[in-house]
């Protein structure tokens, strides 16, 4: 019996009850799930994420949900990982060291560079220009504005990956899609009417 | 230097006692609307950047309604959502943040416990904390820093309050001018750009803000977002407005982008 609501993974980090208020705005209800056992009877799930990569990826690790999200990921249900979590689903990130990721995704997370001028966190709103058509992007415009809050970035190695592009400093990946999986490197939650279809469009991806 | 990233409009909410209410030199008159709520569906049609919601209530009791103010206004917010007045501990800081606010705003705590400002900002990452600087202007001429919403004089100057807010973790400055508070002339410009060439963080201008002009001139002056409080309670879609000025003045703001309803 598969729930048709979407489940907000829980682990500790992140800004859940604004991806939850968020998911209630555009109609579709949203699950929190903290325990790896029930993630099984959903369809998509949304990973969110604000903090350090290697401090995520060990409540991942250590609460079972790592292996909870790969057999998700393999069944074919649709991820989608915001901010932290569109990091986590990469290979590897170089924050504050070298640490593995979840692998959903064959890319990389690396540090902005150091410019005169370039004030990190890259935080503000910052337009996204699309690459290729995808259904997530139905019924928005290329080079909308939406909400960032990062301080490293992501890098495709398959551009056929990258479905929109940012720039602040460098160009850097902003959503981008391995078959099921997506990631979104701003806040959907809070980049408003545009945020909001973005993610309207997520849940209604068949 | 960066054009692609926007200058941000900012709507400040100030609550007594759950209520938002009119400021004028930090004497809080008028009820302007009962309900936050309301203030905020307003804002949420007519393309606000960020909301700062700050709790001015001369008793500390007035806590737990602000947070249930905020849980409650953070339902119908899908921009940034700051929130400050009376955070003096890591609990208080927690509850605000799963009650819906993405951003803290430190004020008294910088003087008073700057070990909380370390502390919160290790936690949850500068991004998350605004120093904010309510300025006044001393008999003497000069411009101090006061504390405890608008009660208490300390001896420091706004650029040095700046940078030991930066050096304590803030990752924003929030400067308001407490003479310039609905007085209608506009920010304080020259504090203002001192503040802005003395530390590397976004600055957000508050306090005196009458015409859209204002607002450009605090863009102009360095702060990376405009805020303004009782103009865009008094206008009709005042937000639209004051973004099609600035974008007209070609300051570049984030557009309501064409997208399906």
């Amino acid at each position: 019996m598969t729930n048709s609501s979407v489940a907000v993974i829980d682990y500790g980090m992140g800004n859940i009850r604004s991806v939850l208020n968020a998911l209630e705005e555009v109609g579709a209800g949203g699950v929190l799930v903290d325990n790896p056992e029930y993630l099984g009877s959903f369809e998509k799930a949304i990973l969110p994420g604000v903090g350090a990569f290697q401090e995520a990826m060990e409540n991942l690790n250590e609460s079972g949900m790592t292996e909870a999200l790969n057999a998700h990921v393999s069944r074919g249900n649709q991820l989608l990982g915001v901010c932290l979590g569109m990091q986590l689903i990469c290979l590897d990130s170089e924050e504050n060291g070298f640490h593995e990721g979840l692998g959903y995704l064959n890319a990389h997370v690396v540090s902005f560079p150091q410019v005169a001028g370039l004030k990190v966190p890259h935080m503000g709103w910052n337009a996204i220009e699309f690459r290729q058509g995808h259904a997530v992007f139905s019924d928005i415009e290329t080079g909308s504005d939406v909400y960032f809050v990062h301080s490293y970035n992501v890098q495709c190695a398959d551009e056929s990956n990258v479905l929109a592009t940012s720039n602040y400093g460098v160009p850097f990946v902003s959503i981008a899609a391995s078959g099921n999986v997506l990631g979104m490197q701003f806040h959907p939650e809070k980049s408003q009417g545009v945020g909001l279809h973005l993610l309207r469009n997520f849940v209604a991806l068949k | 230097m960066f054009p692609l990233l926007k200058k941000r409009l900012i709507a400040v909410l100030i609550l007594r006692q759950g209520q938002v209410v009119q400021s004028i030199r930090f004497k809080h008159t008028n009820v302007i609307h009962y309900d936050a709520v309301h203030a905020i569906e307003a804002f949420n049609k007519w393309a606000i950047d960020e909301i700062v919601i700050l709790n001015v209530t001369r008793d500390e009791s007035s806590r737990d309604q602000f947070a249930e103010v905020v849980s409650n206004v953070s339902r119908h917010c899908f921009v940034p959502l700051t929130a400050g007045g009376w955070i003096g501990d890591e609990d208080y800081a927690k509850r605000l943040l799963r009650s819906g606010a993405d951003k803290l705003v430190l004020n008294t705590a910088v003087a008073d416990n700057p070990d909380l400002v370390r502390t919160l900002s290790k936690r949850y990452g500068r991004q998350c904390i605004v120093a904010s600087i309510d300025a006044k202007r001393t008999e003497g001429g000069d411009v101090r820093v006061a504390v405890d919403r608008g009660r208490k004089m300390t001896d420091s100057d706004p650029v040095m309050w700046a940078q030991k807010s930066r050096d304590l973790g803030a990752g924003e400055i929030f400067f308001n001018s407490i003479d310039h508070d609905g007085a209608r002339k506009g920010y304080d410009l020259k504090t203002l750009t001192e503040i802005c060439g003395a530390v590397d963080l976004p600055v957000i201008a508050f306090g005196g803000v009458f015409t859209w002009d204002h607002l450009a001139e605090g863009i102009c002056a360095g702060s990376d977002a405009a805020a303004a409080a009782n103009i865009f309670h008094y206008t009709e879609q005042s937000t639209k407005k004051a973004k099609s000025f600035l974008a007209k003045a070609g300051i570049p703001v984030r557009k309501e982008g064409r997208h399906g309803a």
